[in-house]
C-alpha cells in the first residue's frame, strides 16, 4: 500500500503541497489528476524519496520513504516526466547499472534486460549509446528500469508523453496486468480519457490540494456531475472557464489573422 | 518585415544571465561578489606589479630596453590570439550549431545576417572575456612605464577589440567548414583532440626550444646577433604583432596610423567574409548539426578488466564506478585534456631536470633538498588544479540523473565512496610518479624521498575530498560543460581552501625538515626525535581533517539536494 499522511511541501513562502493525504491499496491503478503547477510532480517526487517533505510522511508498505529509504524504495519502481538518462551508457548498460542500484546481477538480470528489451522493442538498439535514441526510445528505456528489479509499487509522472500509439497501449496493458497481479501504480497524467479507461480510481489536485477522490462514479455522485465525462468534470472541478477564456483569446487571434 | 534588433535575438541570452544574478543575490551572493572582487583585484594587482617591475627594468635598459618590451607585449599578444583561436572554435560550436535558442531562432522569421552576427558577438564575449580581463593589468603596467596619458586606455580598447574579433570570425569560419564535413557532435569530439593536441604540441615545442636562453645575451655569439633576434618581429602577418606595434608606436609617439588601419580593416573584411560564408553553408550545417552520434558500443573491455579487477565489492559500488570510468572514456572532451595533462606532466619534469643545481656540494645538498620540499607545494597546486577539472564536477554532473539514483535503495555514501575513489586513485598515481620522477631526477637522499612521496600520498587524499566535499556543497546542476564548473564560484573557493591547506602542511613539515637539512649540513646524525615527530603528526592529523572533514560535509549537503 501507498500511503501519504499530512504530506506538505514549502519552497520558500510558496506551498506547493498543502497537507495532502492519500492511501493507493495493493492491485489498485490510481490516477492523480491536476492542471499545471498544482503539485503532482511534487507530490510524485517525494514519494520516490527524491524530494523531502516539509512535513507529513510517505509509506510504502509499512516503510518510511524518508525514515528507512533503502527497505522503502527497493519495492519501488518511478518513472519521471523528464527521460534524462546517461547519454554516453548504451541502452543495455543502462538497465544492467539500474539492475547493481537494486543489488542485483547475473544471468537473472541478464536475462530481465533482454525481455524488457524485447518488450519495448529496443533490442536492436541495445548496444547503441542512449545519446542516439529518440524521445520516446528514451521513455521505453525509462520504463524498463523502472520494472527491471520487479517492484511492488510502481510511481509513474505523465507516462505517455512521447510515446507511439502502440507503445502506449502496451505500457496501458502492462500497468493493467501489473495491477491485476497485486502491483500498485500511481500515476499522474494530463490524458484524462486515459485516466477514465485505466485508473481504478482518481485523485484531483489543485493549489497543493486534493479537491476530489474517489472513483470516475465516485466523483460523478459526489459533485453532481449526471453522466459528464472525466474530462467535464475535471474542468468543472479546476477551473474550465479558464478554457473557455482561452478558446475567447484565440478566436480572436483567428479573428485579428484574417 | 521588420528584422529584430541583435538586441532582441540576443534576448533569452541576456535576460538568463541577468536572471543568475538576481537569484544570486536572493541567495546572498554579495559574500560571492565580495570574495570575487578582492580574488579578481588582488590577481590583477599581482599581474601588474609583475609587469610592471619588469618594464620598469627594460626601462633603464638603453637602446635594448623597448625592443625587450616590444617583444614580451608581442609575445603575450601571440599567446592570447593562440587562445583565442582555440576557445573561438570550442565555442562557436555551442553557440552556432548546439545552444538551446537556436531552434527558436532559426525557425523565427530573423535573417541570416541577424543570426551570424548575434552568435558572433555571442562567441565573442563568451570566448574573449577573460583575455580582456587579462590585458587589462597588462596594458595598465605599460601605460603606466611608457607614459601612455590618459588617451591610452581608449587607445588599447580601439587595438584590442579588432584583435579579439579576428580569432572569433576565425574560429566560427573553422567551426563552420568542419560542421559541414562531419556531424557536430563528432566534430565536437574530433576538435577537443586536435585544439587539446595542437596545444600540447605548442606548450612542449615552446619549453623545449627553452626560451629563457632569450633573456641572457651570453648565450648568443654576439651582441649584434642577439638585437637582431629581438628586431625580428614573432609574427609578421598575425594582428598580434599589429597590436604590438600600435600600442608600442603610441607609447613612444610614434605617429604610424598602419597597423591600427590593417587591424580594424582586416577585422571588417574578416567579418564580412565570415558572413557570406555562413550565408552560404549555414543551413546545410545546422542540418548536420541535427544528426545524432550514433555509436554501436560493445562495452564489454571494462567489465572484463576493472570489473573483475573490483569483483570483490557489492554490486552497485562496483556498477557506479565502471559507469563512471565508461563516461569518461566515452566523452571524448573529457579524456582529450588527458593529452595536455601528459604534455604538461613531461613539461613539470623537463624543468626540474633543468634545474642548475648540482654545482658542487654542500651547497647543491642544500638546493636539491629545499627544491624538493618546495616541489610538494607545487605537485599539490598541479594536482589541485587536475582535481578541481576531475573530481570538483563529479557531483554536479550526476545532476540531472539524481531522479535515478534518488528513487533507488542506493546509500549515497555508496555514491560518494565511488565518486571519492575514481577521482583519486589516478590522482594518487600521477601525485607518485610527479614527486617520485622529480626526487629521482634531482637525486634526493632517502629520508627526503620517504617524506615526500608520504606526504603527496596524505596531500592527494585530502586535495581529493576537498575537491569532492566543494564540489557537492556548491554544485552546478544546470551546466552541461564538465569544463565550466571548475570555474565557478565553487571552484574558486575549493582553490583557495587547498592553497590554504598546502601553505599549513608545508609551514608544518617546514620545521622537521629545516632540522634535517641543518644536521646533514653540519655533518651531524640526523636523529628523528619527539619534535621532529610532532611535526610531522600535525601535518598528517591536518591532511585526516581535510581528508574527512569535506566528505562528511558534502554527505550532509548531499542528502539536502532537492530536485
Amino acid at each position: 500500500m501507498i500511503r501519504l499522511e499530512n504530506l506538505t511541501k514549502h519552497y520558500g513562502s510558496f506551498v506547493a503541497v498543502d497537507d495532502v493525504s492519500l492511501e493507493v491499496s495493493r492491485g489498485v491503478l490510481y490516477g492523480f489528476l491536476g492542471p499545471n503547477g498544482a503539485g503532482k510532480t511534487t507530490t510524485l517526487r517525494m514519494i520516490a524519496g527524491i524530494l523531502r517533505p516539509t512535513d507529513g510522511r510517505v509509506l510504502l508498505g509499512g516503510d518510511d520513504v524518508h525514515r528507512d529509504p533503502i527497505a522503502a524504495k527497493q519495492r519501488l519502481g518511478f518513472i519521471p516526466d523528464r527521460p534524462f538518462v546517461y547519454d554516453k551508457l548504451t541502452g543495455a548498460e543502462f538497465l544492467r547499472f539500474v539492475a547493481a542500484l537494486y543489488g542485483q546481477e547475473g544471468d537473472t538480470v541478464d536475462r530481465r534486460v533482454a525481455e524488457l528489451l524485447e518488450v519495448f522493442e529496443l533490442t536492436s538498439w541495445k548496444d547503441e549509446l542512449v545519446e542516439a535514441y529518440s524521445h520516446g526510445m528514451r521513455q521505453k528505456l525509462i520504463i524498463s528500469s523502472a520494472l527491471i528489479h520487479r517492484p511492488e509499487y510502481i510511481v509513474v509522472d505523465e507516462p505517455m508523453v512521447g510515446l507511439d500509439p502502440k507503445a502506449a497501449r502496451l505500457l496501458k496493458d502492462i500497468f493493467r496486468q501489473f495491477a491485476s497481479r497485486g502491483g500498485t501504480v500511481l500515476m499522474s497524467t494530463h490524458t484524462l480519457e486515459v485516466a477514465e479507461a485505466m485508473c481504478d480510481r482518481v485523485a484531483i489536485i489543485q493549489h497543493g490540494k486534493i479537491v476530489a477522490e474517489g472513483t470516475v462514479d465516485d466523483l460523478r455522485r459526489q459533485h453532481r456531475a449526471g453522466d459528464a465525462s472525466l474530462e467535464e468534470l475535471f474542468l468543472k472541478l479546476t477551473g474550465g472557464a479558464q478554457v473557455r477564456e482561452l478558446a475567447e483569446v484565440l478566436g480572436h487571434g483567428a479573428d485579428g489573422a484574417s | 518585415m521588420t528584422q529584430p534588433s541583435l538586441w532582441r535575438v540576443l534576448e533569452p541570452k541576456w535576460r538568463t544571465a541577468l536572471q543568475r544574478i538576481r537569484e544570486e543575490r536572493l541567495r546572498g551572493g554579495s559574500g560571492k561578489l565580495l570574495t570575487l572582487t578582492v580574488v579578481g583585484v588582488a590577481f590583477w594587482i599581482g599581474v601588474f606589479g609583475a609587469f610592471y617591475l619588469i618594464l620598469k627594468y627594460f626601462r633603464g635598459v638603453e637602446d635594448v630596453g623597448p625592443l625587450l618590451a616590444a617583444k614580451v607585449l608581442g609575445v603575450v599578444l601571440l599567446a592570447f590570439v593562440g587562445i583565442l583561436v582555440l576557445s573561438n572554435v570550442i565555442t562557436a560550436l555551442s553557440s552556432f550549431f548546439l545552444a538551446k535558442d537556436l531552434d527558436l531562432l532559426v525557425s523565427a522569421p530573423v535573417d541570416w545576417l541577424r543570426l551570424y552576427l548575434a552568435k558572433l558577438g555571442e562567441t565573442l564575449l563568451h570566448s574573449s572575456w577573460m583575455v580582456a580581463l587579462m590585458a587589462v593589468p597588462i596594458l595598465t603596467a605599460y601605460g603606466v612605464i611608457y607614459r601612455g596619458g590618459p588617451l591610452f586606455a581608449p587607445f588599447a580598447v580601439l587595438t584590442l577589440f579588432p584583435m579579439l574579433v579576428l580569432p572569433a570570425v576565425a574560429g566560427s569560419a573553422l567551426t563552420l567548414v568542419l560542421v559541414n564535413v562531419f556531424p557536430a557532435r563528432r566534430t565536437r569530439d574530433l576538435l577537443s583532440i586536435v585544439a587539446l593536441g595542437a596545444a600540447g604540441v605548442v606548450v612542449l615545442l615552446f619549453r623545449l626550444i627553452r626560451p629563457e636562453r632569450l633573456a641572457s645575451p651570453e648565450g648568443f655569439r654576439n651582441l649584434l646577433d642577439w638585437v637582431a633576434v629581438l628586431r625580428t618581429p614573432t609574427s609578421p602577418f598575425l594582428p598580434s604583432e599589429w597590436a604590438t606595434k600600435a600600442t608600442m608606436g603610441f607609447l613612444q609617439g610614434a605617429n604610424d596610423p598602419l597597423p591600427l588601419v590593417l587591424l580594424w580593416t582586416t577585422a571588417a573584411g574578416a567579418v564580412t567574409l565570415g558572413a557570406l560564408l555562413h550565408r552560404q553553408l549555414y543551413a546545410t550545417g545546422f542540418t548536420k548539426a541535427q544528426e545524432g552520434a550514433e555509436r554501436f558500443v560493445r562495452g564489454g573491455l571494462w567489465r572484463r578488466t576493472v570489473g573483475t579487477l573490483l569483483a570483490f565489492l557489492p554490486v552497485a559500488k562496483r556498477e557506479f564506478v565502471l559507469k563512471d570510468i565508461k563516461l569518461f572514456f566515452r566523452d571524448t572532451t573529457q579524456w582529450s585534456q588527458l593529452i595536455l595533462l601528459a604534455v604538461l606532466v613531461v613539461v613539470y619534469l623537463f624543468n626540474i631536470k633543468m634545474l642548475p643545481l648540482h654545482r658542487g656540494e654542500p651547497v647543491g645538498f642544500f638546493y636539491v633538498t629545499l627544491v624538493s620540499f618546495l616541489n610538494l607545494g607545487l605537485a599539490g597546486f598541479v594536482l589541485a588544479a587536475i582535481a578541481a577539472r576531475f573530481i570538483f564536477p563529479a557531483v554536479s554532473l550526476e545532476g540531472r540523473h539524481m531522479w535515478l539514483l534518488r528513487s533507488s535503495p542506493l546509500d549515497l555514501k555508496t555514491l560518494l565512496w565511488s565518486k571519492y575513489w575514481v577521482g583519486t586513485v589516478p590522482l594518487l598515481t600521477l601525485a607518485l610518479l610527479l614527486t617520485g620522477l622529480t626526487n629521482v631526477l634531482l637525486q634526493v637522499r632517502p629520508f627526503m624521498m620517504v617524506v615526500g612521496m608520504l606526504t603527496i600520498v596524505a596531500l592527494t587524499f585530502a586535495i581529493a575530498a576537498l575537491a569532492l566535499g566543494f564540489g557537492a556543497l556548491y554544485p552546478q546542476f544546470e551546466t552541461e560543460n564538465a569544463a565550466q564548473i571548475p570555474t565557478s564560484f565553487g571552484g574558486l573557493v575549493y582553490m583557495m581552501a587547498t592553497i590554504a591547506l598546502l601553505g599549513a602542511v608545508l609551514r608544518a613539515l617546514w620545521t622537521a625538515v629545516y632540522a634535517y637539512v641543518r644536521a646533514v649540513y653540519e655533518g651531524q646524525p640526523v636523529v628523528v626525535d619527539a619534535w621532529m615527530i610532532s611535526w610531522f603528526a600535525v601535518a598528517a592529523a591536518l591532511c585526516a581533517a581535510a581528508t574527512a572533514l569535506p566528505l562528511w560535509v558534502g554527505l550532509r549537503r548531499m542528502e539536502r539536494f532537492e530536485f
